[in-house]
């Protein structure tokens, strides 16, 4: 069973029918026990950091992620979720992440260029770095292949843990991974037949 | 690179597309569930779903069918019509809608936009807009293009992103319908106003519309067209192959 973490922030309807049609049984939950039986967890978000990192830590899921994690429990973050992976982010504030992957949350704006809209919107292509093999996160996709974003704010500094970057004036980090802690700053959800390739590829993890 | 977005939009009353559609792979064609799936299929990058229902049995219709769409078709959605309260924003969120579009609600209450924004984040409010020519002014129209509204449609705009609005479409009436191409000139001075996304709407009659929409305003995102798409005038692999042709960026269906 995969469990999709409710903390009471967004709406899980379209993720939870996206892992159902990979074939994944998949529980929106917001129970630790539940969170401790299945076998993989996703970890979803919207919104602004600050708060949801609040919204997580209230409903003391915050330290039920990172056990299911130090379990390695295969643990998939998205958008914002991806974000929460990190070590802290600047979005109205300082706010601390759950720091299971280096790195740090920052507006994109700064570094892209005025001819490009903020927020990043849209259909974009995926990079994979060129010195090691592709994550197997993308097993069933290609280099090139599109996903659907929307963010103002995107990971920096994640390093080696960066398995995939989307050009957008700079290359913005796109998807992180640190052994069984996996992140994906598009969503997967909403992008059609390759979004549905990923969350097939991390139910097979 | 950011692709261009090409974007159905499917008019729906009592949970039927209305404007009949002519696909012979659909066995039903005036449902929507069926017609997103094609669409989706076919390489659209996001659709958007009109409800012109005026009944409240119509509405419960409309849920149903954007639950079982959005249950099936995992391509960004975006919803319109007989949005005015945040209510009526929760009720398509929760069935899966992506992106919730105001138009008349906003004319009559402009705070919806920021209360909208504030709620569910400005990426999620869309701001609708049909636009038309007086005395050389572009002027913001009501209910479907049958009302003067005496807005300035540009200012309309601006002050709709500076809101909270996330993106906009821009519906041009003087060219909606006439199928000779879009309104460049109304989408250019909205392009100039504002940075939030810019939806080309109203006037497609070809593929050769939509090239000469992204060559001539690079800064238009995305370009919406009905009855071009359901009709076959426009196919959108063969569009987005074109699109590819003159080197601009755009997703190609697998």
């Amino acid at each position: 069973m995969l469990a999709i973490v409710d903390y009471g922030v967004g709406n899980l309807f379209s993720l939870r029918c996206s892992l159902q049609a990979v074939g994944a049984e998949a529980a929106v939950t917001g129970d630790e026990g539940v969170l401790a039986k299945a076998d993989r967890v996703v970890l979803p978000g919207v919104g602004a950091f600050g708060d949801a990192a609040g919204a997580l830590r209230r409903a003391g899921l915050d330290r039920a992620v990172l056990r299911e994690a130090e379990r390695g429990k295969p643990l998939l973050g998205i958008c914002l979720g991806m974000q929460l992976l990190l070590d802290y982010s600047t979005e109205y504030g300082r706010h601390r992440g759950l720091g299971l992957i280096p790195g740090a949350v920052q507006p994109i704006r700064p570094v892209v260029p005025e001819a490009y809209k903020v927020p990043h919107i849209g259909w974009n292509a995926l990079s994979f770095p060129k010195d090691r093999p592709a994550s197997p996160l993308f097993r069933y996709i290609q280099e090139g292949d599109c996903v659907y974003f929307v963010h103002s704010y995107a990971g920096t500094d994640c390093r080696e843990h960066t398995i995939a970057t989307a050009e957008y004036g700079p290359a913005l980090t796109a998807a992180v991974a640190r052994d069984n802690v996996y992140g994906v700053q598009f969503h997967p959800e909403k992008s059609g037949t390759v979004g549905l390739n990923i969350l097939r590829a991390f139910c097979e993890l | 690179m950011i692709t261009k977005r090409i974007i159905p939009c499917l008019d729906v009353r009592d949970g039927r597309v209305v404007k009949g559609v002519n696909f012979q792979e659909l066995a039903d064609v005036s449902s929507p569930v069926e017609l997103a799936q094609y669409y989706s299929g076919c390489g659209a990058d996001e659709l958007v779903f009109y409800d012109i229902t005026a009944s409240s049995e119509g509405r419960a219709l409309f849920t149903d069918i954007l639950r079982e769409t959005a249950a099936r078709v995992f391509i960004p959605l975006t919803v319109g019509g007989g949005i005015n309260t945040l209510d009526d924003f929760q009720r398509v969120l929760e069935c899966g809608a992506d992106k919730v579009s105001v138009n008349s609600g906003a004319i009559r209450d402009p705070s919806i936009i920021p209360r909208a924004a504030k709620r569910y984040g400005n990426q999620c409010v869309v701001l609708s807009v049909d636009a038309k020519r007086v005395g050389g002014r572009f002027r913001v129209f009501a209910k479907g293009g049958r009302e003067d509204t005496g807005l300035d449609a540009i200012e309309w705009i601006k002050s709709g992103v500076e809101n909270g609005a996330g993106e906009v479409v821009l519906n041009s009436i003087d060219t909606d319908g006439v199928k000779g191409g879009f309104d460049l000139e109304l989408l250019w001075a909205a392009c100039g106003a504002v940075d939030v996304p810019v939806v080309a709407s109203g006037g497609a009659g070809s593929v050769q519309d939509f090239v000469t929409l992204f060559q001539a305003l690079p800064k238009v995102d995305a370009g919406l067209a009905a009855s071009i798409f359901h009709f076959g005038q426009v196919s959108i692999p063969e569009l987005k192959r074109a699109l590819a042709a003159e080197g601009i960026p755009t997703r190609l269906p697998l």
